[in-house]
């Protein structure tokens, strides 16, 4: 087997840990950061440079080293973190990202950005180190200036060094013991314990090698780190006599004096707070909601679980390609026709002589019902997989718009098809950059206006019925009425003031509407809103606006929970039946011929309540052999797609249903007309339309129509 | 014993260049097409016609759970037509990680060609490009047309494969 087999799963691998880390940078407290969350960051980058030195990635392996080097400095609180050192390591975290990109395309990554970052981190650790030296020395808390990093000469020193004068403070003797840790596995772990410190000595074999090494570090951490490569079980960690003066005690006193020593001259704290708009992303989610909501309802996820949650994940979940769950729903599918299928046959059955019969088809409906169940919730997967990405987008977007804002996500665990997560995050994201953009007013103008400084937008998702509702919330500005009217009438949209504040906000939607007076790089280009209704309603959803002045706006989208099954009305039309799809039907009515008109001679209208709508017969569309052809014997069903409306003319409602959606372009190609197709009870396909597809089709052939019509005509007057 | 193993020897050589090809009929006419490009064979069960699509596009049916397009090939090749029968059978083939079904007469047999047996095909058929077939073979009596069915399923004028860029 070939190594390279086992890229991708390395590929997956770091890119979740990246994840995890963003997550977990993002939701540091600065002040007093929790360590648990500095040793996932610790761990995530030891584990991707692990994976990346295995497969020779070396430029990626060098810099997960250095990026390790100072988390560990971090975490053992030598380093004091603050805003900015955030801000590196999430570039640093981005730079990651990229040479993954770059090695899972093929190439080597940007060897510039590398030397750039490696840099910026190397410099980190020296200045980290110049501030190191002093106080570990014991000195005086210098009130000098702490030497600036920028002055400081040093010729770019190898990150090992950085590394060496810290294991050599304070030392201690410990005994490690190795219990049934193969050779290979061995020879690992004492490279490992050579970054500890000194080696006294080592023997043993493989049931039992003992290592004495003499070190600083506690044995805790010496036992988290080795738990990398070995089971606890296998690692027997023993204090030797310590010779050495109280050293560990005294590294730690240090360690928590350092803060006070730490200040920097007095310039720098506030320059910090210059550059760095103290952006609050992402505190420990809904610790913020409001306190009887986090009681009553469960979704809501708990502030402090997503570091164990995400530990208890990785062993407890699989990865599995799309298309074997495919297959699955797929047979299950098949499974449950088969099965109504037996139902059916058994009607005819006389019930009493095979009751045994009976019962057993009973039992297996519910076993088949049960099993199709199970199997559509694989798709599903938890909101989480969106509002993840948010944190990061919130605190650079803030950033960058010199605005504060705090993240607040809640129903992190509400369950959303696989197909629609991946699509509703365009979607979102343009929300979310809009309420950034134009929703949350920057911290001067809020605290004039008597609000908190720092804005708080909130994306919830939660169940209702049926459907999912996901809301962005923010507290900002609100959409200005007379604002909207006068932008509408510049815009020639036909409007007037005594419009509902519903029928207002809608007009955001029409396409190259904005609100904004300036066109930032952020948003405000008029390409938005009217995008992000047209691919909400491309899902069979729908997006509502609620908006308060100086109140805030929620938009909310409103989505069916999965994508595969479609609540569907099917119609019949000569002997063929199709499905349409529920939402784009609004009423359907026997016409009267006195209500039918026709229209530049072809086309024919319907008067429905004094509305004239165009009538679209399906079997003219459709060429279907057998149809009824003469509206008043037909049934009309009007529909609505992409906001235009016509009359469909069928010859028959059959019923309604929910129908599995299959696409119809895995093996062949776009229908006209045709979103996908279903399977019916019996077993045989049924095509599922696309109203705005089937008016584009019906017009198209209604204007060859007249063309061959005047193409007639004219031969006509020739001859 | 030794003899003989080598001619076992060389007749496993020879046949790592034979190809086995599944024989279907149209009418009179034998066909046939590369034996691992064919995933089952089915009888000819209720299909559901699409709108505006070629005639020798009969429609899509379930199989298993997925929907699969049937082509009619005695349409495609302009044969004459006849009433589907409870001889009509459905090759269902899997070409470039599509599942298609093709609507043939009956199949016949399974048979082993060699190279040596295959004679390249002549430009003679306005309905069948030669672009779509891999040559001729003479068995006996019988004149098989080896059908690229990769290349005839996917081409333009079969209008299964959406146009590269529609």
């Amino acid at each position: 087997m070939d190594i390279t087999d086992f890229y991708d799963t390395f590929f997956e691998e770091a890119a979740e840990l990246l994840e995890d880390m963003e997550r977990h940078l993002l939701e540091l407290d600065i002040e007093s950061p929790d360590p648990e969350q500095l040793n996932a960051i610790f761990r995530a980058a030891h584990s991707i440079k692990g994976g990346a030195g295995t497969f020779g990635f070396d430029v990626l392996q060098r810099t997960t080293h250095i990026f390790e080097n100072i988390l560990d400095h971090l975490r053992r609180g030598e380093l004091k973190l603050r805003r900015d050192i955030v801000d590196t390591f999430l570039e640093t975290k981005d730079m990651l990202q990229d040479q993954l990109a770059a090695y899972r395309n093929g190439s080597e990554p940007d060897p510039e950005a590398f030397a750039r970052i490696c840099q910026t981190l190397q410099q980190m650790a020296l200045e980290e180190l110049g501030k190191q030296g002093p106080e570990v020395a014991g000195h005086a808390p210098a009130p000098v200036p702490a030497p600036s990093p920028v002055a400081e000469p040093a010729p770019s020193p190898e990150p090992e060094a950085a590394e060496a004068p810290v294991g050599e403070e304070g030392t201690e003797r410990l005994r490690v013991v190795l219990l049934g840790v193969a050779e290979k596995d061995r020879e690992l772990l004492i490279e490992e314990l050579k970054h500890f410190g000194s080696i006294l000595g080592q023997s043993g074999d493989v049931q039992r090698y003992e290592v004495e090494l003499a070190t600083g570090e506690s044995a805790d951490d010496i036992e988290a780190v080795l738990c990398f490569v070995v089971e606890p079980e296998q690692l027997e960690i023993q204090a030797l006599a310590a010779p050495a003066a109280p050293s560990k005690a005294a590294g730690a006193a240090a360690q928590a004096e350092a803060p006070p020593h730490e200040p920097m001259p007095t310039v720098l704290p506030a320059e910090e707070r210059k550059t760095v708009p103290a952006v609050v992303a992402a505190p420990p989610a809904p610790v913020a909601a409001p306190a009887p909501a986090a009681a009553s309802s469960p979704p809501v996820a708990s502030g402090k679980a997503p570091a164990n949650n995400n530990n208890n994940g990785e062993s407890t979940s699989l990865r599995v390609p799309v298309a074997k769950v495919d297959q699955i729903i797929n047979l299950v599918g098949e499974l449950v026709i088969t099965q109504s299928m037996l139902d059916q046959m058994l009607g005819r059955l006389d019930g009493a002589m095979h009751s045994e019969l009976v019962n057993g088809i009973a039992l297996l409906q519910r076993n088949a019902r049960d099993l199709q169940e199970a199997v559509m919730s694989i798709r599903m997967v938890p909101m989480d997989f969106v509002f993840s990405r948010f944190p990061r987008q919130v605190h650079d977007l803030a950033a960058k718009l010199g605005k504060e804002v705090e993240l607040v996500t809640v129903g992190k665990s509400t369950e959303l098809d696989k197909s629609l997560v991946e699509r509703i995050v365009d979607p979102l994201n343009h929300l979310v950059r809009n309420s950034l953009d134009h929703g949350i007013e920057s911290p001067e103008v809020r605290e004039a206006a008597g609000k908190p400084r720092t804005g708080r937008l909130t994306l919830s998702a939660q169940h209702q019925g049926g459907n999912i509702l996901i809301d962005v919330i923010d507290d900002g500005a609100g959409l200005n009425r007379d604002k909207l009217l006068a932008k509408a009438r510049s815009n020639g949209l036909a409007v007037s003031d005594s419009m509902s504040d519903d029928e207002v906000w809608q007009l955001i939607f029409a396409p190259g509407f904005s609100t904004a007076e300036v066109v930032s790089d952020v948003s405000g280009r008029g390409v938005g809103m009217d995008v992000v209704k047209r691919n909400i309603q491309s899902l069979g959803g729908h997006v509502q606006i609620l908006s308060r002045q100086g109140q805030g706006t929620t938009t909310r989208i409103v989505l069916p929970l999965t994508l595969a099954i479609l609540d569907g009305m099917s119609i019949r039309a000569g002997e063929e039946i199709f499905i349409l799809p529920l939402n784009a039907v609004i009423e359907s009515l026997q016409p009267r011929s006195e209500d039918i008109y026709a229209m530049a001679g072809t086309d024919q209208l319907l008067k429905v309540r004094d509305e004239y709508l165009p009538l679209l017969p399906l079997h003219q569309v459709f060429g279907i052999p057998g149809a009824r052809t003469r509206p008043s014997e037909c049934i009309v069903v009007i529909v609505q797609g992409e906001g235009t409306r016509c009359a469909l003319l069928v010859d028959e409602l059959v019923g309604q249903q929910q129908v599995v959606v299959k696409n119809l372009e895995t093996n062949y190609r776009k229908v006209p007309g045709v979103s996908a197709a279903t399977i019916l009870g019996d077993g045989s396909v049924s095509l599922i339309l696309d109203i705005a597809d089937l008016q584009r089709l019906n017009r198209r052939q209604s204007a060859a129509r007249q063309e061959r019509a005047a193409a007639t005509e004219q031969e006509l007057m020739l001859s | 014993m030794t003899s003989l193993k080598q001619a076992d020897l060389a007749a496993a050589i020879a046949d790592t260049h034979t190809r086995e090809f599944l024989v279907f009929s149209l009418g009179s006419e034998e066909y046939a097409i590369d034996i691992l490009k064919a995933q089952e064979i089915r009888s000819y069960e209720n299909v559901t016609r699409i709108a505006n699509t070629p005639d020798f596009i009969k429609g899509v049916t379930n199989l298993r759970g997925v929907i699969v397009p049937i082509v009619d090939l005695r349409i495609k090749f302009h044969l004459e037509r006849i009433e589907y029968g409870g001889q009509t059978v459905v090759i269902v083939v899997n070409v470039e990680g599509r599942i298609v079904g093709v609507v043939v007469d009956g199949v016949s047999d399974v048979i082993s060609l060699s190279p040596d047996q295959i004679k390249p095909a002549p430009e003679f058929s306005l309905s069948l490009s030669s672009d779509y077939l891999c040559g001729l073979a003479s068995i006996g009596e019988r004149m098989l047309v080896l059908v690229d069915i990769d290349k005839l399923l996917t081409s333009e004028e079969m209008a299964l494969v959406e146009k590269t860029v529609a």
